[in-house]
Order: structure tokens, then sequence, then C-alpha cells
């Protein structure tokens, strides 16, 4: 082994550092994710959760590199995988390791696959584009696919077209597509939300078994606490763009810090609140254009703010062991030398 | 598919009855008839017009005479050419060659200029050179085919001599043979490249557009996070998919030609049928008119066909069964 090799094989599959994303509006440019830094080591699970329009999808799209062209770039930060910096790659690079490497499920399983191949033709496209196959070899290769996935008729529906599927169906191609090269990273963007709770399990579980097969890393974005409590190591929390909260499952569950991820697991139960809303929180994140620059992002919704909440932008540092958060209630995230803003 | 096919051609016939009775009476209520203009009413004593009338069942029940021309025509008995006194069928044979090479051509040209400037411009959005793809389909949209023709001709024709103004083909070319053919294609070359071209600029911004709408969709993010090189996805994921309302045009297109053809033709002196069509309108030729009537009609009608059947094919998500 040589060097180089040496360190790659140390450093951690995914290593995002001070990651900016910003999206051209109207000619200006505002971050969609604004400086957030995480890795993601090889066979462990990272769970990203956060309310809708917090950037978990803005800031999958810029590690793969798959950020709308024109509108949305990187604007700072470093991506570095398998120990090499790829965010100055080109598209030809790129290439070369989306798919085979680095693979991601999408949201929208709708929309996602294209409407005029057959799901053979999608499926056998991502292992043509990385290994050298005979046409039949990558047909049974994408129907052993469809069948682990848990696609019954796996045969027939190979020669079939996205509109004949359901919702569901079409999101296992997509997870077929995205483990056919068994990557080395996965970025599964709500995977299960199209599916019903039993097919969900079932999906999962197939995750974690390729998982521990292959080694691994795999960045799971949710809705759903249930399946972070699951299925994930790692969690962090996201709100408007940054991370206010990074932590092993169990202490996110045990000893919630952050006021947001309180909220998000209804453990904070208000009163005038009826019982049921329990987990919903009032008000929504604010849009790109309206995003406060100083403070915390989370003060106008917070049940715990005070006044200097919107004068003092928390920093995200460790206050336990392991477990960072970004909240003025906590010593630890109060700007050092006394720098404002 | 086939049985679809099937239908939609059964579906046709009630049009095309339609379209007869309006042929026949459009015939009936244009001024004159047949006589008009070629017995001198001066010189011809009228009872025997009278009695030619009655022969030829002029005076006849107006259905009677409907029924008489349309059962004579779909046994392919068109009537004779009261201009050139021979059946209309011979006449419309020996015109169809000649429209069918210019409308094929037209069409050839429009794609291979619509594709590869709408393939371009879609793919390279906002640029100097797709700015200067739709300055120029602009232009082309609106010169009028007269204008440009009449250009053509003087340019390419008088000036530099590289191609015939008039004919079909050269008359000392014997038939048959590769030089006759050739000659034809040459005859051909500029009135079809006139006619293409000028309809290109439709097709060429439709696909422009068409294909930046493709290249936000998901599924072409999709395929870029399978790693697919940009050549391809353009090439065969995007392409693919803007091929299928380009095709829909194609009954559209049919329409275009015939009508083009009419005026192309007839600057070109092209002997066609947009040509025969007109010298049959200043004839009075009126077995000559309803039979090109009911075939231009019934063009439109295939050509719209033609189109759905395709559809089916380019469009998996329609299924004709
Ligand atoms: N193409 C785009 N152009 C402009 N703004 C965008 C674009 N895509 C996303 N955004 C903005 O970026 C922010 C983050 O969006 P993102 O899709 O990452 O949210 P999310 O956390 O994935 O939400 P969800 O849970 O609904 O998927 C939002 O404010 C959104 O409006
Ligand atoms: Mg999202």
């Amino acid at each position: 082994m040589s060097k180089s090799e040496q360190s790659k094989a140390k450093a951690p599959l995914l290593e995002v550092k001070g990651l900016e994303t910003s999206f051209s509006i109207e000619g200006k440019d505002y971050n969609a994710v604004d400086g957030v830094s995480f890795t993601v080591d090889r066979g462990k699970v990272v769970g990203i959760v956060g309310e809708s329009g917090c950037g978990k999808s803005v800031m999958s799209l810029s590690v793969m590199q798959l950020l709308p062209k024109g509108i949305g770039k990187i604007r700072n930060g470093e991506v570095l995988f398998d120990g090499e910096e790829i965010q100055s790659f080109n598209e030809k690079q790129m290439n070369q390791i989306r798919g085979k490497d680095m693979a991601m499920i999408f949201q929208e399983p709708m929309t996602s696959l294209n409407p005029v191949f057959t799901i053979g033709y999608q499926i056998e496209e991502v292992l043509h584009n990385h290994f050298k196959l005979s046409k039949k070899e990558a047909r049974n290769k994408s129907v052993q696919l469809l069948s682990a996935v848990g696609i019954p008729r796996a045969a027939k529906i190979v020669d079939e077209y996205p509109h004949q599927l359901s919702g569901g169906m079409r999101q296992r191609v997509m997870i077929a597509m995205a483990i056919a090269c068994q990557p080395k990273l996965l970025i599964a963007d709500e995977p299960t939300t199209a599916l019903d709770v039993t097919v969900q399990a079932q999906i999962l579980e197939l995750l974690k078994d390729i998982q521990t097969k292959n080694d691994m890393g795999i960045v799971l974005i949710t809705h759903d606490l249930g399946v972070v409590a699951e299925s994930c190591d790692e969690v962090i929390v996201m709100y408007a763009g940054k991370i206010v909260e990074k932590t092993d499952v169990e202490s996110l569950f045990t000893k919630p810090k952050h006021p947001y991820t309180k909220l998000m697991m209804g453990s904070i139960p208000r009163l005038e609140e009826d019982t049921e809303k329990l987990e919903t929180i009032k008000g929504i994140v604010p849009s790109l254009t309206k995003m406060p620059q100083v403070g915390c992002r989370f003060a106008n919704r917070c049940p715990k703010a005070m006044p200097e909440c919107t004068e003092i932008t928390p920093q995200l540092e460790e206050n336990e062991q392991g477990h960072e958060v970004a909240c003025l209630l906590y010593e630890t995230s109060h700007p050092k030398e006394g720098v404002l803003g | 598919m086939l049985k679809y096919a099937l239908r939609r051609i059964l579906g046709m016939i009630p049009m095309l009855l339609l379209i007869s009775i309006v042929a026949f009476f459009l015939a009936l209520a244009m001024p004159g008839d047949s006589f008009s203009g070629e017995i001198d009413p001066n010189n011809t004593d009228p009872e025997y017009i009278e009695e030619m009338r009655e022969k030829l069942g002029y005076n006849d029940p107006i259905h009677e005479q409907y029924f008489r021309w349309v059962s004579n025509f779909v046994q392919g008995d068109f009537g004779k050419s009261t201009k050139y006194q021979i059946p209309v069928k011979d006449l419309i044979l020996q015109r169809l060659p000649n429209t069918v090479m210019l409308g094929v051509m037209a069409m050839f040209f429009t794609y291979i200029f619509a594709f590869s400037m709408g393939i371009y411009a879609g793919r390279h959005p906002h640029t100097k050179m797709d700015h200067f793809i739709g300055g120029f389909n602009y232009f082309l949209l609106a010169i009028p085919s007269y204008i440009a023709g009449v250009f053509a001709i003087y340019f390419f024709s008088f000036q530099l001599g590289w191609v015939p103004f008039s004919g079909s083909v050269d008359i000392a070319v014997e038939s048959g043979t590769l030089d006759y053919w050739l000659s034809r294609f040459y005859h051909a070359l500029m009135p079809s490249l006139i006619l293409g071209a000028l309809g290109t600029a439709t097709y060429t911004q439709f696909l422009r557009n068409d294909i930046i709408d493709n290249s936000q969709k998901d599924y072409v993010r999709t395929a870029r996070a399978k790693g697919t090189a940009d050549s391809k996805i353009y090439n065969s994921h995007i392409l693919r998919n803007s091929i299928i309302p380009i095709v829909t045009f194609l009954g559209f297109d049919i329409v275009q030609i015939v009508n083009g053809a009419l005026i192309t033709e007839a600057i070109f002196t092209y002997p066609g049928l947009g040509q025969l069509f007109l010298t049959s309108v200043n004839a009075q030729d009126y077995p000559t008119l309803m039979t090109l009537f009911v075939m231009f009609s019934f063009l439109v009608l295939l050509g719209n066909l033609i189109a759905d059947l395709l559809y089916g094919i380019v469009d998996p998500r329609i299924r004709v069964d």
C-alpha cells in the first residue's frame, strides 16, 4: 500500500467542511446551506433531520455536484470524498465516481425516472457506465437488483416503463439503481416517504443489509424520527441551512439539547396547544431571501428565546463529549472573545 | 396497433363523405361550368350546348349528379379533365411523383436544418450562437415563400447558373435512366430547399425550448447521478423525449407541404399537383379541381393518422390498442 493510499484509508469516507451553497434569486445569491460541516465514516449511517425547506436536499445535491446548473453553486467550503477534494472535480471526473462510488436516491420517485426508457434500460445504464458488461450480463444483474429491492415479477418489470409502476415501486427502482454498483457512499433523500409502513421497514432493512455487507456509509435524510431511532448511528439536526445539533443517536433521544430538537420530538408540552398537535412547531422555516443574517435563525419560533438570541449568532460547539449544539442556552455556543455576529 | 389503425381508417370514412359533399357543392357554387371558356357561345348552336348538357347529365337532379360522381370516384374514375381532355387520373398520376418528390425532399431539409440548429441551441441556450440561430429563424419565418423563391431564382439560376429555374426534368434525358433521376433531383433541389428552409423556424425554436425544458427535469438529474456523460444525456435521454411533440407536427406538416407546394410550384413552374390545382382553377376544370380537393383533404387526414400512430410508437405512455 502506497503512502497516499494509506492516508486515504484512514480518512473518513465523506468529510464536508464549511459548505456554503447558494441559489441565485433575481440576481442575488442566497445561501441555502450555510456553513455546514460533518463527516460520515465507512459503515455508518448518519441521519439528517429537519423541517421542510431547511436545506437537506440542497446539502446532498452539493455533495453529489448535482445542483441545478446556472442557478445553484457551491460558494465556499470543501467536500472530501475518500480523502480526495472533489469540489474542484470537473464533470468528467465526477461522472467517474457518481453512480459508482457515491450514489443518491432522490426524494421525487415519480419524476426521477425517464418516462421513455424501460426500467431495465435505466438500471443497466449505470452498470454500463462503470463496468464492462455484456448486454445479457447487465440484464441479469438488473433483474437480480430488482428482486433484491423486493419487486415481484422482476423479470417482467425490467421491460416495463415507469408510468406502469406505482410510486413505491418506482422508489424501489431508484434504490436498485443506486445500489447497483455497490457504492461506498449512499445518500438517501427520504427513501421511504412514498412507501407504506411495512414496506418502509423492508427497505430500511435492505439498506442496512447492503451497508453491513459492503461497509457502505449512508446519509439518511428523513422527517421521521422513528426511522432515525431505528437505523442511524449519528444524527444531524438542521434548521434553515445550518446544523443546530449533532450527536449520536442515543444521546439525541435521551438528552436532546436544542429547543428545536426538543420541539421536534414533542418533548416540550405547551399549555396553549392541544395535546394532539404536540409535535408541530408554530411558524415556518424562513425563505432564503428573508433569512436573518445575525442571531439564531430559530429565535422567532423558539419558546425559550432570549433577547440576545436575535443579536448573537450561536456557534455549533461540543457541549458534552460528542454532542454538539448551537444554542445560546449553552455557554459553549457563545462566541469566543466576545465576538459578535 | 393494427386494430387501432384500422379503426382510425374506418373512422375517416364519414369525414371523407363530408369532404366529398363540400367538394361537390363548392364546384357547383363556382361561377360557370366546364363549357364556359371552352366553347365560344357566339359560334355554337345553343341547342347543341343544351343537348350536350343533357347528355353529360348536367341537368339531372343534384343528388343524382352527386351520387354518380361519388360512385365513379370510389371506383377510380375521376372524370375527364375539361382542360387537358385526358382522364383526371392520368393527369394526376403524371404530376403526383413530382409533388411527392418535392414534399419529401422539403421535409428532409426541414428536419436536417431544424434538428441541427434546434439541438445545438437547446444545449447551449443564451449563447451568441443560440441568439444567432433564433434571429435567423425569425428571419426565415418572416419572408414569404414567393419572395424567397424569386430571389433564389434570380441569384442561383440567373446569376450563378447553378440550378434550373423551371420544370421538373431535362427533356433530353431518357426516362428511367440514372441521368433522368439525377435530373429530377436537380430540378427539385432549389424549390425543396426553399420550401424546407421556410418550414424550419417553428421546428427549430420548438425543439430548442423543449430541450431546455427537459434538461431541467428530475430524470436528467438521475442520469447525471448515475455518471452518464452530458453528451449522452442530451442526445439520448433528452432528445428521445423532445421528439415526441415534434412527431405530432407531422400531420400539420403535410398540410404545410401541400400549401407550400401551391406557391412554390407556381414560382418555379414545377409541374406538380400544386401547379395543376392553380391552372385548374383558372380553367374552371371542375373534375380535376374536385379530385385534387378530395386528395388534399385526404392527405391531411392521413397525415394526422400517421402522426397519431407514430405518437403511440415514440411515447410509451400512449399505448394504442
Ligand atoms: N432550485 C432552487 N432554486 C431556488 N431555491 C431553491 C432551489 N432548490 C431549493 N431551494 C431553496 O433552498 C432551501 C432548502 O431547500 P431543500 O430542498 O434543501 O429543503 P429540504 O430540507 O430538502 O426540504 P424537504 O424536507 O421539503 O425536502 C429552501 O428554502 C428552498 O426554497
Ligand atoms: Mg428535500
